[in-house]
């Protein structure tokens, strides 16, 4: 693809995601809305419910315009990096979030460290060896994988190497860095396991594939030692499709990490949404579902473009259509 | 329609011949778990519901089969009871996304044109949203616990059985019978509802029962965060959620209904391959 031919795809994809983020704004606007009952006493929090704070509050959130007035001035208040404050915190919530965003953002990068590795290597052992003993456990470690919820393998998790052989920390986010990835031991595991199982069939899927081709019995034929074939013609054709799903794999290790924080009572991003939501926290609830959602779509268009950089074959292709 | 029927392979003739062990202990599972969800007053050895404070959370005894919960209620019951909430959900979500996704997969797929830019665009829309995020917030801030979040994820998930309804259309399209059905003038919607559906029902059959699965791990997570079912029902989420401080005392009452999970939905997962495999070949 020419450099004006990528300009122009990428700005092609900034024209669908634009849009996509307004839609997201919105329906995040109007969904606290939708909530059941009077806004002003979901807001009111704690606060004494006489008629100077109702009239504060109808004023700082906007109450008395028409309701497309008062998205449009949410939104540009966001814009502007104000997201609003916490009702039972009491605090920025995008303060809020800056405190809580590290462990989240660990929690995920050592959880896609495990799905990558585990994944790919669980599925080129499972190609390598087809229809043996160790292809059908790993196929049926895949299916239990694909089964297992975050919070379900959480706990088994917590209960065997945390309770019974006492090897793991079982409760909180640890204090230094080495401390604190010792503490995310188990739920890592519990958040990488579900997503490796799919990336271990895609990955085994397509090694068995590659298998099969020509290249890799010419490649054979020719004397290349086995670790070779493996790594430069089966492994690197075997990877194409797992970036393909780099976005659900992000998008499925950050959304699993809510359920892996509630479980493992861990202080992250997952855990304050939730708190936001049981104890009904509307700013709260926007600031946080806002971000989160504007992150996937970020990350998925940044994977678009990637992708286009790096497989010459999509390069071609898509010039040619 | 002999057309369609293709020539077996000796693989597939070969599988036909008997059920594989796996295949037939998941079919026992989810069998259990249906007797479950029907006659559980009757098997049950105790009510789900009645409360001992007195007692409150203990391990297993010839009394309580799975011991007791925090405030004394028999684990072991609840996790019978709580098969209901596993069953009914679930089958509700993926007959429903897919009752949805099949109406709309076969006009997207076979009239094409504006209809399918459409549908599909409002797929892509629904595939750029994080789904489990939005399951989250929908139920928790429009309330009203296991149906919204019923309905929630009977939305959610019709955008990708859409997309798998969609494509299934699409490879009969070309085949000869629909332009012999064509060329003898018969109407769209008989084409589409008498020729192509009963083509495409196998592949949509296999992923019902995946779909299930999924809806099933989907609800008791909301369960688990205590945004599903009403407080005090049982349920297997739920049991999660309520029993998270007695994994040091009565560890059953967690280990027991997060197994039921696992194990139903990789027997259903078993099974949907299962299906799929053997349909579509």
């Amino acid at each position: 693809m020419t450099r004006t031919g990528m300009v122009h795809f990428i700005l092609r994809r900034l024209a669908v995601a634009v849009p996509l983020l307004l839609i997201i704004s919105f329906g995040v606007f109007t969904l606290v809305k939708l909530a059941p009952g009077d806004p002003v006493r979901a807001l009111i929090g704690s606060r004494p419910a006489n008629a100077e704070t109702i009239a504060a509050i109808r004023e700082e959130f906007h109450l008395n315009d028409p309701f497309l007035v008062q998205y449009g001035k949410w939104l540009g208040q966001v814009l502007a990096g104000d997201l609003g404050r916490s009702i039972t915190g009491n605090r920025a919530v995008i303060a809020m979030i800056r405190d809580r965003l590290g462990l989240t953002l660990y929690l995920s990068l050592m959880g896609a460290v495990i799905v990558l590795v585990g994944g790919v290597t669980l599925g080129m052992l499972a190609a390598f060896k087809a229809g043996s003993r160790v292809d059908r456990a790993v196929v049926m470690l895949g299916v239990v994988g694909i089964s297992s919820p975050a919070f379900v393998t959480g706990i088994f998790l917590l209960y065997l190497f945390g309770v019974v052989l006492g090897w793991f920390p079982t409760f909180g986010p640890g204090r230094s860095f080495f401390d604190r990835g010792w503490h995310l031991v188990l739920p890592a595991l519990a958040l990488a396991l579900s997503i490796m199982a799919i990336v271990t069939k895609i990955t085994r899927t397509a090694a068995a594939e590659a298998l099969g081709k020509d290249y890799v019995t010419f490649a054979r034929a020719r004397g290349l030692s086995r670790s070779r074939v493996a790594f430069a013609y089966v492994l690197r054709n075997a990877l194409v499709p797992v970036v393909t799903a780099a976005g659900l794999i992000v998008v499925g290790l950050v959304a699993g990490a809510i359920y892996v924080e509630v479980t493992f009572a861990l202080p992250g991003i997952g855990s304050l949404i939730v708190g936001a939501v049981q104890e009904r926290d509307l700013p709260l609830i926007q600031g946080t579902t806002l971000l989160f959602s504007v992150f996937v779509v970020v990350i998925n268009l940044l994977i678009d473009v990637i992708y286009v950089v790096i497989d010459p074959r999509i390069r071609f292709a898509r010039v040619e259509s | 329609m002999s057309l369609t029927v293709p020539i077996p392979t000796p693989s597939a003739v070969r599988s036909h011949r008997r059920l594989p062990v796996v295949i037939a202990l998941a079919a026992l599972v989810v069998l259990v778990v249906v007797i479950w969800a029907v006659f559980g007053s009757a098997i049950a050895p105790g009510s789900p519901f009645t409360q001992r404070l007195s007692i409150g959370d203990k391990p297993p005894s010839a009394e309580f089969w799975a011991g007791t919960d925090l405030l004394g209620r028999d684990v072991f019951s609840r996790v019978i009871y709580g098969a209901e909430t596993a069953l009914v959900g679930p089958i509700i979500v993926a007959a429903g996304a897919f009752a949805i996704a099949t109406l709309l997969g076969l006009l997207s797929g076979y009239l094409g044109g504006l209809v399918d830019a459409a549908v599909m665009r409002w797929v892509d829309f629904m595939f750029a949203l994080p789904g489990p995020l939005v399951a989250i917030v929908v139920v928790g801030v429009v309330g009203g616990g296991y149906w919204t979040a019923v309905a929630v994820l009977v939305v959610l998930f019709t955008a990708p059985d859409t997309r798998i309804v969609r494509s299934a259309v699409l490879a009969q399209r070309p085949l000869p019978y629909i332009d012999a059905a064509r060329a003898l003038g018969i109407s769209k919607a008989r084409i589409l509802f008498v020729h192509i559906l009963p083509n495409i029902l196998p592949i949509v059959l296999a992923y019902v029962v995946l779909d299930f699965a999924f809806a099933l791990v989907n609800l008791a997570g909301l369960s688990f965060l205590g945004l599903g079912v009403e407080p005090g029902t049982p349920d297997w989420g739920r049991m999660l959620f309520e029993n998270r401080n007695i994994l040091f005392v009565n560890p059953l009452g967690l280990l027991f209904p997060a197994g039921m999970i696992i194990v139903t939905a990789v027997s259903m997962n078993l099974i949907g391959d299962w299906l799929f495999e053997k349909l579509t070949r």
